[in-house]
């Protein structure tokens, strides 16, 4: 299989190094957009190649980028989103630690494609020595005149720094990431405009993910059709998958498009735990749907397979669960972090996801009342499509699903009436 | 205010963007790691050294859950409690943590050297469960490391 993204996984850090990079054909990819290509000849190699955003919403990064316009009066940014913060997600992290020359030459190519100077990559805070590793791997690019003035001899300046977060999972929402590199709360902003338009400081902004930019240093070295042709029609080229949980061996994984995930699961990661059966499996990150083992069974991993099982491939974050699981308290779980991450600018998710909270806690001390099964789903149906931003979407979702495939782990949570007499008798 | 190193670092930061206010962030954490948590007069420092009003300062500390505007023990324990390290015994791994150092959950011990926390996601889902003291991160922990992880720090 080919390998886009992990080829300098198994030097495990020595390619944070710009030699080892350069003597493994790094910025190679830089030196040929640079003197060989026009910057629409960038787009349209990234357009041809279907590479879609790896961070979650699945958005054609080409066209992503054309949006942006050629004129500006305003300066034009490239910002990357390593806010890396849903839940099943590790993927960004192994990108950035082990191979961080290749983000920083796919966001060179790209603020060469779109004619911006200054560049920002966005990162957990958690990620702190992941930070260090950045700012070393950008120092020694400014050493060799990859960054600066003058790039190339292109006559061109090009700037990178890295800026970090402080715990707020909204700030991966691209407009909140905004608000929050400006220097305040992370608020998500209204659309339209898209950042493409007026984006960080009101200039033309292009906000990618670590995974999207960091493949674009193949797709020019190799061709958009070629990147396209590893992967499936319409959902171009590999993509790295975190696989956690109940799993013997867990870790990122770079696939094909269209990869059966259960070859993903029974062979690439040895299959489930001490013998036990698969129960549900979580595909793209906390956010999306769930799905049962049997829907597994027929789910290839690229855009359009997982939403013909009613789920999505989002951040790619395989979330793998045998059958000890009680999806009561997983999703309980998950209910409880999309509480604590709402920013509470909007009242559908702020209040909305207090309101499940309360449900879900009383369920859980089995405490539950005839209907709140129920409740839950229509408290979830009154944040979903409601909410300013998609995370109320991603707080209501994993709700109905688990609901809708496994309701007996919800009904198990509610007080019959015999009980409620006998308890009350005891009062 | 701060060191002369940090103040440089500071005003290095200025360099980075068109505007001043966007460094609070990064200049928050020089705060933190002068004083431990952020204080009061760092919140005026800082909003005088960016031009931001006080109150701009404040939403933006009480926003972001890494900066504390209480003291804090030495070391910040923080558990991850979603779900891929919850599947994988998170839970068991604060409990032990809280009953070994005597602490409740989110209190220092009266030593002022650790505060046990449970944070939310912290990207090592397939190293879980994790536990990340200060910037530190401990993959694949369980109550024996954990034990050794603290012993070390005492």
């Amino acid at each position: 299989m080919t390998k886009v993204l992990t080829t300098r996984f198994d030097l495990k850090g020595e390619a944070c190094d710009i030699d080892v990079y350069i003597k493994t054909g790094g910025y190679a990819a830089l030196e040929k957009a640079f003197r060989e290509m026009t910057p629409e000849a960038v787009i349209e190699e990234v357009k041809k190649s279907a590479l879609r955003g790896r961070g979650g919403a699945g958005f054609p990064t080409g066209m992503k980028w054309s949006f942006v316009p050629k004129e500006s009066k305003r300066p034009k940014y490239v910002v990357c989103n390593a806010d890396e913060s849903e839940p099943g997600t590790g993927k960004d992290r192994d990108l950035m630690r082990w191979d961080p020359h290749m983000l920083i030459e796919g966001m060179l190519i790209t603020a060469y494609a779109l004619n911006a100077r200054d560049s920002y990559i966005y990162i957990r805070g958690e990620y702190w020595y992941i930070k260090e590793i950045l700012e070393r791997a950008i120092a020694q690019a400014y050493e060799r005149g990859y960054l600066g003035k003058n790039v190339l001899g292109s006559g061109r300046e090009f700037n990178l720094y890295v800026h970090p977060g402080a715990g707020a999972y909204i700030c991966g929402e691209e407009t909140a990431l905004l608000e929050s590199l400006e220097g305040k709360r992370g608020h998500p902003r209204l659309k339209p405009p898209f950042p493409a338009v007026v984006g960080l400081y009101g200039g033309p902004t292009v906000v990618n993910n670590v995974e999207t930019l960091a493949a674009v240093p193949w797709i020019i070295s190799n061709g958009g059709d070629a990147y396209r042709a590893l992967g499936t029609e319409k959902s171009g080229g590999t993509k790295l998958f975190t696989v956690s949980g109940h799993i013997v061996r867990p870790g990122n994984y770079e696939v094909p498009m269209g990869y059966p995930m259960s070859k993903l699961i029974y062979e690439d990661c040895g299959g489930i735990r001490n013998g036990k059966k698969l129960k549900a499996v979580i595909p793209g990150g906390s956010s999306v749907p769930i799905i049962t083992a049997e829907e597994v069974e027929k789910c290839g991993l690229d855009y359009e397979s997982v939403a013909a099982v009613g789920s999505m491939l989002g951040s790619g974050g395989v979330i793998v669960m045998d059958e000890t699981v009680d999806i009561f308290e997983t999703t309980r779980n998950l209910t409880h972090f999309y509480h604590h991450e709402s920013c509470g600018w909007c009242t559908p998710c702020r209040e909305g996801t207090r309101w499940l909270q309360k449900v879900f806690e009383r369920m859980h001390r089995y405490e539950g009342r005839p209907g709140d099964v129920e409740l839950l789903h229509e408290l979830a149906d009154k944040i979903l499509g409601k909410s300013f931003c998609p995370l109320g979407d991603a707080a209501a979702m994993p709700v109905q699903s688990a609901i809708d495939k496994f309701r007996e782990d919800f009904d198990r949570r509610i007080k019959h009436d015999l009980v409620q007499i006998k308890m009350h008798a005891a009062d | 205010m701060y060191s002369e190193a940090n103040e440089n670092k500071i005003d290095e930061l200025l360099t980075h963007y068109p505007v001043k206010r966007s460094a609070v962030l990064p200049v928050l954490y020089i705060a933190q790691e002068e004083h431990g948590y952020v204080t009061d007069e760092d919140v005026k420092y800082i909003a005088r050294r960016l031009d931001m009003r006080v109150n701009e300062v404040e939403e933006v500390v009480t926003f972001y859950t890494m900066y504390s505007r209480k003291p804090v023990g030495k070391y910040k324990l923080q558990v991850c409690r979603t779900i891929s390290c919850q599947i994988l015994g998170a839970e068991a791994i604060t409990e032990h943590l809280c009953r070994k150092l005597g602490t409740g959950l989110g209190e220092t011990t009266s030593d002022g050297k650790f505060t046990v926390m449970e944070v939310e996601c912290l990207g090592y889902c397939d190293l879980a469960p994790v536990l990340q003291v200060n910037f530190d991160y401990h993959e694949q922990v369980d109550t024996a490391r954990v034990d050794k992880i603290v012993d070390e720090l005492v």
